[in-house]
């Protein structure tokens, strides 16, 4: 059943943690790093050129807001030097003027900008940050103005659901090749804030339709990439691809990760890029061969016919929801505990209706982390 | 609904090219092309790499026919269905633009 490690396509890094934002979805973790434990401009050089050697052909400028990293312009032309393609996701607000256009001459091939709402006082509000509607709307344009491709990014949940059809709008007004309508996933500070931003089932049901029909409306027009919510699913999201099988991510701090949520994983001990070269840490690392591949599935998802499409799922889900990490991720409905997601989204519903306000725990260094009441 | 563009159909005239965020690039790891996009790599076969190729903003789908039937020497009104659909396709994605 041991398959050969294939090299990795794509890489996340998460070049910083510090943000202008405070989305009570972010999926940075909860402990954030400072800007005094990021790796240098010449590391990250060094990193994306091993990365290049070892097979990635993508990779994504993330953070917190990557934006914040003054070297950011030397980062891209490092990659683009490598014929990397580099795709920057920002949230567009406090972008110097005239670094948009450095980014596009360093070689930027694409540009993602998140709007936490479809109108003004929902951005200003998901965000905690006054003014940044208007600030992403700028972003957006200077984009298009450097000639650079965008992609909206609109992560939903129950206080934007109903502004599908306005960010469908929104992003095709802003000349947008592509949005991302991405339900948001319930890891890092989504999970605390989960029963804050739970949507219910009639609104997941109804966005369904409505991506479908402008998905319809709009071929040949715009891209809809839709991330569909998991609590809402019958089977689970092959997360990343797969572990540790064709992408992996890298904190500020140089830590390698299989993916975002991994160091809420107690049993795995990750590796630091530095200490070790990352051709060694991809292909030897026990914690990304934890749950690499099949060999690591129980039942249901061992004789699973399934097995090799979704790859048991979100490996982190499983922790959090079923406390194993090497569960069926409970997202799939043959995972014996299935039943329980409707449970949580039931009570978020309830809880949203008794406590009758919205007070989300913001995303900020050392903010004080109330555990989310379930799981 | 404010659409800007408008769905483009492939015709005989149409000189398809490839948009700024899409490139084809020779992977050494993996010995192949590889279609970079936008959160997607695309393998494309020998035949779709073929066309993609000639999708230069200057070669008309019709140049891009007869030049694969000859080619391949297949017949052209075979090849011109194949390549009509597969642009139309790949147009729709937002991937070529005619």
């Amino acid at each position: 059943m041991s398959e050969p490690i294939l090299p990795p396509i794509g890489m996340l890094a998460e070049l910083t943690h510090r943000c202008p934002l405070q989305c009570p979805y972010c999926s940075n973790p909860l402990e954030l790093l400072k800007a005094n434990r990021e790796l240098d401009t010449q590391t990250w050089l060094d990193l994306f050129s091993q990365a290049a050697d070892l097979g990635v052909l993508q990779v994504h400028l993330s953070g917190g807001e990557p934006t914040l990293r003054r070297d950011l312009e030397q980062l891209i032309a490092g990659l683009s030097a490598r014929g990397v393609y580099t795709n920057l996701i920002t949230a567009g607000v406090g972008i110097a003027e005239g670094r948009i256009e450095a980014f596009a001459e360093a070689g930027l091939d694409h540009l993602q900008l998140s709007f936490q709402g479809a109108r003004p006082a929902t951005t200003d509000r998901i965000g905690n940050h006054q003014g940044s509607h208007e600030k992403k709307l700028e972003t957006a344009r200077r984009a298009r103005a450097a000639g650079l491709p965008l992609t909206i990014n609109a992560p939903v949940h129950r206080h934007n659901i109903q502004e599908v059809p306005e960010y469908i709008d929104l992003a095709l007004s802003l000349g947008a090749e592509r949005i991302e309508i991405a339900n948001v996933q319930y890891a890092g500070w989504a999970l605390t804030n989960r029963d804050r931003l739970m949507p219910d089932l009639a609104a997941v049901n109804r966005q369904a339709d409505i991506v479908a029909a402008a998905r319809e409306r709009l071929a040949g027009i715009m891209d809809i990439d839709f991330v569909t919510p998991d609590y809402f699913a019958i089977y689970p999201k092959p997360c990343m691809g797969g572990w540790a099988r064709d992408a992996f991510m890298v904190a500020p701090d140089g830590i390698v990760l299989p993916c975002h949520a991994a160091q809420t994983i107690p049993s795995l001990r990750f590796e630091r890029f530095g200490e070790r070269r990352l051709a060694e840490i991809w292909t030897d690392s026990p914690a990304f061969n934890a749950f690499r591949g099949t060999d690591w599935m129980q039942e249901p998802c061992r004789s699973c016919e399934r097995r090799e499409v979704d790859w048991g799922g979100c490996r982190c889900q499983a922790m959090a929801i079923a406390g194993d990490a090497a569960a069926t991720d409970p997202a799939c409905v043959k995972s014996p505990i299935h039943k329980y997601m409707a449970i949580l989204t039931d009570a978020a519903q309830e809880e949203a209706a008794s406590e009758g306000n919205e007070s989300f725990i913001f995303r900020r260094i050392g903010a004080t982390i109330r555990p989310s009441t379930r799981a | 609904m404010t659409a800007l563009r408008k769905r483009a159909i492939v015709s005989l005239r149409s000189a398809p090219s490839l948009p700024r965020h899409v490139r084809i690039q020779y992977d050494p790891v993996r010995q192949a092309f590889a279609v970079l996009s936008p959160e997607k790599v695309f393998w494309p076969n020998e035949i779709s790499l073929d066309i993609l190729r000639r999708c230069d903003g200057q070669s008309t789908v019709d140049n891009i026919i007869t030049g694969l039937a000859a080619d391949y020497d297949a017949d052209p009104e075979n090849v011109a269905a194949d390549v009509i659909a597969f642009l139309q396709e790949w147009s729709d994605k937002l991937l070529v633009k005619l």
